[in-house]
């Protein structure tokens, strides 16, 4: 298991240092600092090896967290803890940077004698750790609360307190998407993916049992071999459900259930929780098609041309647009033509970044630039990397909808009708890249 | 004022301050003092000074003051042991608290205090807490149990800590469940044996269902631990199975993972033609690919993983080539990986879109990327047939680059390109010697040297671009010297006449010039070869390679299964086992993928299952006694060729036995031997003597040996055919309803054929030929169908050829040459039985070491051995030596006493027999004795049979 667990700044000093076995001496500390964080190289591995004492490491800004270890341990646990190590910490005392790990170094050696023991992870929900652990110190506690404390960070809800009680019951369901692509220069898509996240705000009292709906295609599939015209209505009318290659659930969701049912029921945690992600890889809507044309007119000129399409529904309107054309090390000078939106050559990142505020669906633009080279020795071509770009819809490229979202709490007396729910739909870019 | 102030604290006679500090009367005061403290701990200063009086402040109500000093307590306790024991009564008082969290904490803090005095006063509050009412006291003892035990293993032993732990598994808390798995399987690494975990279907019950209801934490060490049970049949193996894949959804990849691997291990139990089996194959791709979005050092430990499967299991992910596509912001390490997996999922089906992305991945900026994505076209070339023609071109273009590490990577890969299509990209040459003065890596020189030399004939002026090599011969990497060794030495055995004086050349800077006893030993080995026997050499130096496999860098099937073991774990990303890089006892212990074996109704073959173990049955060859109902098995026709693999022989005595060269009577022989072999006894002796000598004995012989080589025809016996007995009639027309079959057997460059005439003596056309053997002595069975393709008419006869595997069921027969033989047709099915030569099993590669061939007689008992005469010969030693030699009888030595030629020589059977044979060979005398020894005496007889069949004619 995790034999230490070490907090460095960008100099490679130590700013926490918690040494959970025997077999950790202070020598790895300095071990991880020489090799890796001194170490003139791009880091070739997140797992480093030096002298058979194992290294994991993650960067968050300027920060390093390195756990140190000289057993066979489980890799995957060990960096599913160091994530969450950042974001318990984040959660306790914002954005992780040295000034505030410095600030809150107390708590956070706290943190690590309650979340690690033995250098086995322990309960690490933020909920559920917030109950006892403080900033402020522990306040006087009743023997209930105590054993209040104790049943939920042991217990199999542990992610949410009893007795939580709002005035007002709301809800609020975001569905994230981001959209991946990679074209080939013809328009060929090379690969495609849509990641997406359902991100809930809960506001419930009590413990709600929620279940979520979804136009995932097995469910509807299935409601429609049973006979449940209206589904069946509605599904042929254009593309009314998805195919979803797989999706993961937070840990409040009954996965047998879902393995078994399809269905996804759970009690919620309080306050913002991301309840499940998803991957869908068939009839993806791609938001934009981009169009490259690069022509090298003699050894010392580029010229280029992109145009990008809207590809959605004209009502709809895409917002921060951004398309980032890359230029050769040996440009000189640019000169950029566009349409819409504003252009400019930035030397520093070595591309032309193109913004557009806003584009409605159906749309096209175009952008031409001239790019001046300096003659070069280099026998090397210029690599030609992607064109790429960024963007936000409001809808979901993969097409997902959701269908219901339903709260029951037996012991309270509201009802599913009483609760306020909000959904909104957000595509994004991820790495949407178009070969030039 | 925030805490960040602590660690800016480094003015001289700090220690001191901290100590009138820590003993102030004020509560803020004394705070402030000991996180002071702990900062300058973290940062590395020693304060272990204070200890005392930090120890001092261990008594107080303020909760966050006690953690703070715990801290303090757990790193210095160990320098201090005596000041620590200060702290025991704190932690015991602590232990008693009404407060669980307070509980928990003492106890925690306790078993990381690595005091004696400390761990002594442990054991009661320990045992308090384990059955303690709070769940959250009872899963922090838990672990606790294990600090002990890494502490005292014995004490955890007497205090009966583990028997309290096991009972902690039926606990109604998940966490403390999952605490006590944790535990248990850390101290059960230490005891191998100790059968600690005893895991049996009742408890894994109990995990699966605490696996529902735990942290994702408590779900991995349960899963891990799941993963070292072995169910005890397919249906269990299933409904663990079913009750682990829901875990495939989770948003912990690290339960995913070792999700993962409980399947991937139990799923080897399923019997393939399980529907079951085709689902859960189905299910695990999904996660995988999901896997890669997570973070980028998440996505390398699961690429790792990967590797690992696409291994074992390539059917899982043969259809997600895409995603394992390389982005163009994916950290260097992620697309290493993904590199990786990406020649390993290459098929025909995907081959065009691999190598359109490889190629767009060659004009990358990383430079070891670049490399591999270029080393990985030539994989695809080698791996993929139907591709290796783009691959080329697509690497010529690479060349065209000038890129210079591209040029040298594609070069390195082209050669094995070379290696795996003989004769067939070889117009290629030209374009690669352009680019030989670019070349400055080992490698890449090496392997352009290595295609100049394999080509020579080839080369207009193979010999100057070697020679030009040749000049900073001693400035070259041992890689490239040995290589241009080799490639001159090719050179001079296909074009002899013009570089007589380049080979010298070479020869005297490898044996003399070099410090290097590889490189001296390689020249030495060559010079002599070419000195003694040029034909030899030739047959040695220009032998056909063997083509190389077509998948390389695959991990060494044991270490795989292994490693499918620790999926997930450092073991995985390593792809070493745990004991490659852990110290001491813990994770030594070898794991190892399960067997398949049937559940009660017996569905699976028993020998299935062991083959799977491990341990094929080890069968002696033809010795097996028992005369099953040869009629039912002939009569048991089932037309298709046979595939079904006996056991393999296993090959009988050719262990080295010690050698004592002093004793027995065959000491001689070495003496003789050793002569024979360089010429003069000098050169025998020179093996062992200092390499300096050896120049100057060699120079002689050596100019003898190059003019040799000029008249390569004369002086060399041309070996015979093997002896082909004439054809007999074997089922005559009578019998068989008027089909008449005669023939023989043959074996032709190492394949065994029956040639078989068949006539028809009937009025009615015959067709539908087919054939089978009964079981035999040595396996013999059809290598394919008996090919009679077009019907046969009457009056007519066909000769055909039946090629002949040795690998077919084997029983021994009486006599030992025995087939029994059974031919269809349209009419019926006839059987006959014929003798076959055994020589045609003796295999090419018989010949044996003279150092074997000698241990090995004296290593056979002499009652094996069996004296014949053959009479009426008129052979000298030497012409019979060749006749023997055409039928893969070896010559391996020959000693001349008193007038007599003694003949030694090896037989290898295509079973693995190894006959030994002694051949007295008197001038002018016709009669011939000669004795075999074997350590299957029964074949003595045989292949007495054959020396007289293969001399006589």
């Amino acid at each position: 298991m995790i034999g230490g667990l070490f907090i460095y700044n960008h100099k490679g000093e130590v700013l926490i240092s918690r040494v959970y076995r025997d077999d950790i001496g202070r020598n790895a500390v300095d071990a991880f600092r020489v090799n890796v964080i001194h170490a003139r190289q791009q880091v070739r591995s997140p797992v480093t090896n030096i002298a058979r004492t194992s290294f994991f490491h993650v960067k968050r800004s300027n920060i390093w967290l390195a756990a140190v270890t000289k057993q066979n341990v489980n890799a995957a646990m060990v960096f599913e803890f160091l994530y969450k190590m950042c974001d318990v910490m984040a959660a306790y005392f914002g954005k992780v940077s040295e000034e505030n790990i410095k600030n809150n170094f107390v708590l956070i050696y706290e943190l690590l004698d309650e979340i690690l023991d033995f250098g086995y992870p322990q309960n690490s929900e933020t909920g559920a750790l917030k109950t006892f652990i403080t900033q402020q110190g522990i306040k006087g506690q009743t023997k209930e609360e105590q054993s209040q404390i104790t049943s939920q960070v042991t217990g199999q809800i542990g992610w949410r307190r009893e007795g939580i009680k709002y005035r007002r019951n709301e809800l609020f369901l975001d569905v994230l998407e981001s959209v991946n692509l990679l074209m080939s220069p013809q328009g060929q898509v090379l690969s495609a993916h849509v990641s997406g996240r359902v991100v809930m705000k809960s506001y419930l009292s009590g413990m709600p049992e929620c279940k979520f709906g979804m136009n995932d295609k097995i469910v509807i599939d299935k409601a429609g071999k049973g006979g449940v015209t209206d589904e069946v209505g509605k599904s042929t009318s254009g593309k009314q459900s998805i195919a979803i290659d797989d999706c993961t659930f937070n840990q409040c969701v009954r996965l047998s259930k879902f393995d078994s049912e399809r269905s996804i029921s759970f009690i919620p945690p309080d306050g913002e929780y991301e309840l499940m992600r998803y991957r869908t890889t068939k009839d993806i809507i791609l938001p934009f098609r981009v169009i490259p044309l690069v022509r090298e007119v003699g050894r010392t000129k580029l010229e280029v041309k992109v145009v990008i399409k809207s590809n959605f529904k004209p009502s709809l309107l895409a917002q921060k647009i951004e398309v980032r054309i890359p230029t050769p090390l040996n440009t000189s000078g640019v000169q950029v033509i566009c349409m819409k939106g504003k252009a400019k050559y930035k030397a520093s990142e070595n591309a032309i970044v193109w913004k557009i505020k806003r584009m409605a669906g159906m749309k096209e633009s175009q952008i031409s630039a001239e790019i001046e080279l300096l003659p070069t020795n280099d026998k090397k071509k210029w690599a030609r990397p992607p064109i790429s770009m960024n963007f936000e819809v409001p809808f979901a490229p993969s097409g997902l909808k959701v269908r219901y979202l339903k709260v029951f709490e037996s012991k309270l007396n509201y009802s599913d009708h009483d609760v306020v729910k909000w959904v909104r739909y957000i595509g994004r870019s991820g790495i949407y890249e178009t070969r030039c | 004022m925030t805490d960040s102030k602590y660690f800016t604290t480094t003015k001289k006679g700090e220690i001191f301050e901290l100590k009138a500090e820590l003993n102030s009367d004020k509560k803020e005061k004394k705070k402030e003092a000991v996180k002071k403290v702990i900062a300058s701990m973290t940062v590395g200063k020693d304060v272990s000074a204070l200890f005392p009086d930090v120890v001092n402040c261990m008594q107080t109500d303020n909760l966050e003051l006690k953690k703070l000093v715990y801290l303090y307590l757990m790193n210095y306790a160990k320098s201090q042991p005596d000041m620590a024991i200060m702290a025991v009564n704190t932690f015991v008082k602590d232990c008693e608290d009404p407060n669980p969290l307070i509980r928990a904490l003492a106890v925690r803090t306790m078993g990381c205090i690595r005091v004696d005095k400390i761990t002594e006063y442990l054991c009661e509050p320990l045992r308090k807490c384990l059955k303690d009412e709070d769940p959250y006291v009872r899963k922090t003892a838990a672990v606790c149990v294990a600090k002990l035990h890494d502490i005292n293993a014995q004490l955890v032993e007497d205090q009966g800590f583990l028997d309290t732990l096991k009972d902690l598994i039926s606990d109604s808390n998940p966490m403390v469940v999952a605490n006590a798995v944790a535990a248990l399987s850390e101290i059960a690494e230490s005891h191998p044996n100790s059968n600690l975990l005893d895991l049996n279907p009742q408890s894994i019950n109990k995990l699966l269902t605490a696996l529902n209801e735990c942290t994702e934490w408590g779900q991995i060490f349960i899963l891990d631990c799941l993963a070292n049970y072995t169910p005890r049949d397919d249906r269990e193996s299933q409904s663990i199975c079913e009750r682990v894949t829901p875990r495939l959804s989770h948003a912990n990849s690290a339960v995913v993972l070792s999700a993962v691997k409980v399947l991937m291990k139990f799923m080897e139990m399923l019997p393939k033609d399980l529907d079951y089996y085709g689902t859960l194959l189905k299910k695990l791709a999904p996660p995988l690919v999901t896997l890669l979005s997570a973070e980028p050092e998440l996505q390398y430990v699961a690429l790792r993983n990967i590797n690992l499967i696409v291994q074992k299991r390539p059917e899982i992910l043969k259809h997600e080539m895409k995603v394992f596509f390389v982005k163009y912001n994916d950290p260097i390490y992620v697309k290493l990986e993904k590199l990786d997996i990406m020649i390993r999922l290459a098929s025909q089906a995907n081959i065009a879109q691999v190598l359109a992305e490889l190629k767009e991945y060659a004009t990358e900026v990383d430079v070891d990327f670049v490399r591999k994505a270029v080393r990985a076209i030539g994989r695809c070339a080698i791996k993929v047939e139907q591709s290796a023609e783009r691959c080329v071109s697509t690497l010529l273009d690479l060349i065209q680059t000038k890129v210079n590490y591209v040029v040298q990577e594609a070069i390195v890969v082209i050669k094995d390109i070379f290696r795996k299509y003989p004769n067939k990209y070889e117009s290629v040459i030209a374009t690669l010697c352009e680019n030989l003065d670019s070349l400055d890596e080992p490698e890449a020189r090496a392997a352009m040297i290595w295609i100049v030399g394999e080509y020579a004939e080839r080369i207009d002026n193979a010999d100057e671009l070697l020679e030009s090599f040749l000049e900073g011969f001693h400035d070259e990497s041992t890689q490239v010297q040995l290589q241009l060794l080799t490639a001159i030495v090719k050179l001079f055995l296909k074009k002899p006449t013009e570089t007589q004086e380049l080979v010298q050349q070479v020869l005297s800077l490898a044996t003399q010039d070099s410090d290097n006893p590889d490189l001296r030993d390689r020249g030495y080995i060559y010079w002599r070869l070419l000195s003694t026997d040029p034909v030899a050499a030739k047959e040695v130096v220009l032998a056909e390679k063997p083509l190389i496999s077509e998948e390389t860098d695959l991990i060494e099937p044991t270490l795989l299964e292994e490693l499918i073991c620790h999926i997930g774990t450092l073991a995985s990303v390593y792809h070493k086992p745990p004991s490659a890089f852990v110290e001491g006892s813990r994770g030594v212990m070898h794991k190892r993928l399960p067997a398949r074996t049937g559940s009660g109704e017996g569905t699976e073959c028993p020998d299935v299952g062991n083959a799977a173990g491990g341990s094929a049955p080890e069968a002696a060859p033809s010795i097996i006694p028992s005369q099953g109902d040869l009629l039912g098995d002939l009569l048991n026709l089932d037309l298709a060729p046979p595939t079904t693999t006996g056991p393999t022989p296993s090959t009988s005595g050719m262990q080295m036995g010690g050698m004592d060269l002093l004793g027995g009577g065959l000491e001689s022989l070495v003496g003789t031997l050793g002569g024979d072999i360089g010429g003069s006894p000098a050169m025998g002796a020179g093996f062992g003597a200092a390499p300096a000598v050896m120049p100057a004995s060699l120079n002689a012989p050596v100019g003898g040996g190059l003019g040799d080589l000029f008249d390569l025809g004369g002086g060399v016996g041309m070996p015979m055919g093997a002896y082909i007995p004439p054809k007999t009639v074997w089922l005559p027309a009578m019998k068989a309803k008027g089909l008449e079959i005669s023939g023989t057997f043959a074996r032709r460059a190492g394949v065994i054929q029956m040639e078989l005439v068949l006539t028809n003596k009937a009025m009615s056309v015959m067709t539908d030929f087919a054939i089978q053997f009964n079981r035999n002595s040595f396996g013999l069975a059809p290598a394919g169908p008996l090919q009679v393709l077009t019907p046969l008419g009457p009056n007519q006869t066909i000769e055909v050829s039946l090629p002949l595997s040795t690998v077919g069921p084997v029983m021994k027969m009486d006599p030992l040459n025995n087939l029994q033989v059974a031919v269809k047709n349209n009419i019926d099915v006839f059987y006959f039985s014929c003798q076959y030569p055994i020589s045609m099993l003796f295999v090419e590669d018989g010949k044996m070491e003279r150092q074997v061939f000698l241990a090995t007689w004296k290593d056979i008992p002499n009652d094996n051995e069996s004296q014949f005469q053959i009479q009426d010969c008129h052979l000298n030693s030497e012409a019979a030596s060749n006749k023997l030699q055409g039928s893969n009888i070896f010559t391996i030595a020959k000693r001349t006493v008193e007038g007599q030629d003694m003949l030694y020589m090896s037989i290898k059977l295509s079973n693995g027999i190894w006959v030994l044979a002694e051949l007295k060979v008197q001038a002018g005398n016709p009669n011939y004795t000669i004795s075999l020894k074997c350590r299957a005496p029964e074949v003595s007889q045989c292949v007495f049979q054959c020396y007289e069949a293969v001399l006589k004619n």
